[in-house]
């Protein structure tokens, strides 16, 4: 299907710095007429940026973006549409309650004498559609009325419209079921066979294993390689995107288990305890003194279990015990009261309160338990601050500085504290490590393994499978939204083993459950943040 | 240049960044429009015969009293992200009830009727904005549409009240508290002072202030970190409401009579303004109360310098607007950067490090 002649997209030495952040590093990306290329990476790894920057929504600071063989820059996403970039955002972004026709014709309408000429614009808009094979669909029925699967598709109808050579998929897939998969990648297949180039985005690892013919993999702003898909297996695929070369895997082994930690007092079971599109019913036993890792890519369910178990999303089947009781959380002041605590993965969107002070951040959820109406004494807060803020090597050491001015492993550390000072029994970390520097790193790394030493029972979420092993007595291996494996850690667990686990679990049969769970609540307002947050970028 | 130098030219930018400043400068600007009219315009006299302070700036004074509490109010509620655009409509019910019940009772003397009057007041209006805090937190209504509907539905409420009558009623006490003065100084100023003062203690002491910042800035990060955000939001709307009331009976107290068609009439707009000239977002957050009174000070005189300019009341709104617009360009960010850049070529590094930084890496 791929012809090495000249690519339509060729993207060399792109770098894009945000305040603080170099979010791009001289990244390079080709796309083909005529293939489906995948770009890869964990959160963070740049795959959002790197997209807008192709669609003129970021400016780069650096590098060259060729489209056609002439060099293009790109000031606003219409820039790139007019050089026939077209985008096909995760969430549907129509109107529901225009037609289907004026939805796919939305800004190109055709227009006659006395404006615009409706009758040739549905015609037009049927054009596109039938390029689809959705020539069955009345134009003149209002969007809202199709499901998401279809409403999806006529939105790539829209893409498509405006002559687009080529068309990029982000997430795609997400909120679909299995048969709807299929329908999308059947209309993807036949765009590509018309020479259209595909660049498609999806944390499921089968449906880029079924229809992409080439990868790109980025991680942390960098870029790590373009391969063939058919050469290059997914366990190798999986220690691209996590950073660790897969060969040197093997060498570490977790060793944290202590012994006597099967007789431990269970803190928490969880029997059959999920939410329905979210995560597959899990059982689940944490015990006091153990740090239990979750491992799996993002969108395997890690961060929506724990997200479960705090309450910050509510549980529909199954039941919780704590202490041998049973409990239900159904918020976070649920959770908080039954001593659970959480660490986001979304600092900046869910954790820091930016405007706020490092000393109010801090004293935060503490405050919280009490009630407005019991202020926390000056001396109290002075305790918390003082203890958390040398405890975790705040820096700058100045608890009235801005949260939102500090590093991302400060924010982090804060962030810790105000956890820690709630004094949890049961604290969830998601992600703590991420977008960090080393030495916050290990820092964070330390106070984990403390905490369970003291008793205190720590689930441990990383997208680095080799920080959870290393972390973890206990590891639970998820993916597409159901918990697949759990391995007592001992020496001859590997992050390679729990690689391969991930890899081969149900590789040879993509649909196997017939109805997948997905639909990720958390990862669409995710994106709509994203593109709260590019609009602002095109305003300023 | 001395660091002495620089460090109060630092503070002088800091100064310069600041609102309520710019809404200070306002005052003293109108008040310097007026003196050049008048030049006796800002003295202030004891009056022979009855030993109260008089002269025009205890005027604006006294009508700064129910923009003050309307303002204050709206601060909350507009730092937890929210608007209350039923404060008039609300006032105007809080005149009702009290000249209503002032009628009905028909002792212009006691001063217990007048304190059942007020109390009376305060408790309907708290329970107009418990509406409003109810739709908000428990229905899930934006706070733009359960307050216009309250905003049409108070009105109504004033006139059902009243039977539709502009109700007059005697009331020494009542009429004191408003018009009467203590040490010279209008009593309905320090009244307001003193219930800003309340407010701002209440709020500051307590952890109420934070909570209600923190779910302005994340409300998101504010649930995650235990938060409740329905009682503060029922706790704002409740005061914003019952102040309102208060406002209302400042307002209807000058001449004892309530006007339901007119008493408080598009006052809401008034508050919004004073907030926003405190420095308050609109997007919610951090608030300042401080901020707020230099606001309501500020729309209190340039009310009176309209009718002692002799503005012609037909272009008394254009006038109002005029002023406040230059206002806003000179509290704006990107106008005095601006500037800044057409005096000097280089611009200050600090006008451009100070915008929020809202850009974050996406995954």
């Amino acid at each position: 299907m791929m012809t090495e002649s000249q690519p339509i997209v060729e993207m060399r030495s792109i770098s894009i710095e945000f305040p603080g952040v170099k979010a791009l590093d001289d990244v390079a990306f080709r796309l083909f007429p005529g293939e489906v290329h995948s770009l890869m990476g964990e959160n963070g790894a740049g795959k959002s940026t790197l997209i807008k920057a192709l669609t003129g929504v970021y400016r780069i600071d650096s590098g060259s973006i060729v489209v056609a063989g002439t060099p293009s820059e790109f000031h606003n996403t219409a820039d790139a549409q007019a050089a026939g970039i077209s985008t096909v955002y995760q969430e549907v972004n129509l109107c529901g309650n225009l037609t289907i026709g004026e939805n796919v014709m939305l800004g190109h309408e055709t227009r006659g004498p006395f404006g615009v000429d409706w009758k040739a614009t549905h015609k037009e808009a049927q054009r596109a559609l039938k390029r689809l094979g959705l020539e069955n669909l009345d134009t003149r029925m209002q969007l809202s009325r199709l499901s998401i699967a279809m409403q999806q598709l006529v939105a790539i109808s829209r893409a498509m419209a405006v002559n687009a050579k080529v068309l990029i998929l982000d997430e795609p897939t997400s909120s679909l079921d299995a048969k709807e998969v299929e329908g999308l990648f059947a209309v993807i297949r036949s765009l590509r066979d018309q020479g259209v180039a595909i660049l498609f985005v999806s944390h499921f690892l089968d449906q880029v294993y079924a229809i992409s013919d080439r990868l790109t993999v980025l991680r942390n702003g960098r870029y790590e390689g373009e391969y063939l898909t058919a050469e290059l297996p997914r366990a190798e695929l999986i220690s691209l995107m996590i950073g660790k070369d897969f060969s040197t895997l093997s060498a570490h082994g977790g060793g944290r288990r202590s012994d006597d930690a099967d007789e431990r007092e269970p803190l928490l079971t969880a029997s059959g305890f999920g939410r329905k599109g979210v995560i597959a019913p899990t059982d689940l036993d944490i015990r006091k003194g153990e740090v239990v890792g979750f491992a799996g890519l993002l969108g395997s369910g890690r961060t929506e279990l724990a997200r479960l178990l705090y309450g910050a999303d509510r549980a529909d089947t199954g039941e919780l015990e704590m202490h041998g009781a049973a409990v239900e959380i159904k918020s976070p002041v649920d959770g908080l009261a039954r001593r659970v605590a959480y660490s986001t993965e979304n600092r900046r969107d869910e954790g820091i309160v930016g405007d706020l002070t490092v000393r109010e951040n801090l004293i935060l959820t503490v405050q919280a338990k009490r009630g407005w109406a019991r202020p926390l004494p000056r001396k109290e807060q002075d305790e918390i601050v003082a203890r958390y803020m040398s405890a975790l090597n705040v820096r700058p050491a100045n608890p009235e500085a801005l949260i939102r001015n500090l590093s991302g492993g400060n924010q982090q550390k804060v962030l810790l504290g105000r956890w820690l000072a709630s004094k949890p029994e049961l604290l969830i970390l998601d992600e703590p490590t991420r977008g960090i520097d080393v030495g916050a790193k290990a820092e964070i790394q330390n106070v984990v393994i403390d905490l369970a030493d003291e008793g205190m029972a720590v689930v441990f979420i990383s997208s680095e499978v080799e920080e959870v092993v290393r972390l973890s007595d206990r590891i639970v291996v998820l993916k597409d939204r159901k918990k697949i494996d759990e391995l007592v850690n001992s020496p001859d667990i590997t992050a390679e083993r729990v690689i391969q686990i991930i890899a081969e679990h149900g590789e040879n049969a993509v649909d196997e459950e017939g109805e997948q769970w997905r639909m990720p609540d958390q990862s669409a307002a995710e994106s709509r943040t994203n593109e709260s947050v590019a609009s602002e970028g095109v305003q300023s | 240049m001395s660091s002495t130098d620089r460090s109060a030219s630092s503070r002088m930018r800091d100064l310069l960044r600041q609102p309520a400043f710019w809404g200070a400068v306002a005052i003293v600007v109108l008040l310097v429009l007026n003196t050049i009219k008048d030049p006796s315009y800002l003295s202030v006299t004891v009056s022979p015969t009855t030993g109260y302070l008089v002269g025009n700036v205890i005027d604006i004074l006294r009508a700064s009293a129910p923009i003050l509490m309307i303002a204050v109010g709206m601060t909350l509620v507009i730092a937890t992200g929210g608007i209350d655009l039923s404060v008039g409509s609300v006032m105007a019910v809080g005149g009702a009830v009290s000249m209503q019940f002032l009628s009905a009772m028909g002792d212009s003397t006691s001063v217990g009727t007048a304190l059942a009057a007020i109390g009376l007041s305060i408790l309907i209006t708290a329970v107009l904005g418990l509406i409003n805090g109810a739709l908000v937190a428990y229905v899930g209504l934006q706070p733009f549409i359960s307050t216009l509907v309250m905003m049409l539905a108070a009105r109504g409420i004033a006139k059902v009240i009243t039977g539709g009558q502009n109700t007059a009623a005697q009331s020494e006490p009542f009429r004191w508290m408003v018009n009467g003065y203590v040490f010279g100084v209008p009593v309905v100023f320090l009244l307001a002072i003193a219930i800003v003062v309340v407010v701002a203690l209440v709020v500051r002491r307590t952890a109420l202030g934070l909570m209600i910042e923190a779910i302005g800035i994340n409300p998101k990060a504010s649930r995650m970190a235990g938060i409740r955000p329905r009682g503060l939001l029922l706790t704002v709307y409740i005061l914003s409401g019952a102040l309102a009331g208060i406002a209302g009976m400042f307002s209807v107290g000058t001449v004892m009579t309530v006007d339901v068609s007119q008493t408080g009439y598009l006052m809401e707009l008034d508050a919004i303004l004073a907030v926003v000239i405190g420095g308050t977002s609109l997007a919610g957050g951090k608030f300042s109360l401080g901020g707020a009174v230099v606001g309501a000070l500020l729309i209190a005189t340039l009310d009176k310098t309209v009718l002692f300019l002799g503005i012609s009341s037909s272009a008394t709104p254009a006038f109002k607007a005029a002023v406040i617009v230059l206002l806003c360009l000179a509290q704006s960010q990107r106008v005095r950067s601006w500037f800044a850049r057409r005096r000097s070529a280089p611009p200050p590094a600090s006008i451009a490090t100070s915008e929020p930084v809202r850009e974050g890496v996406a995954a």
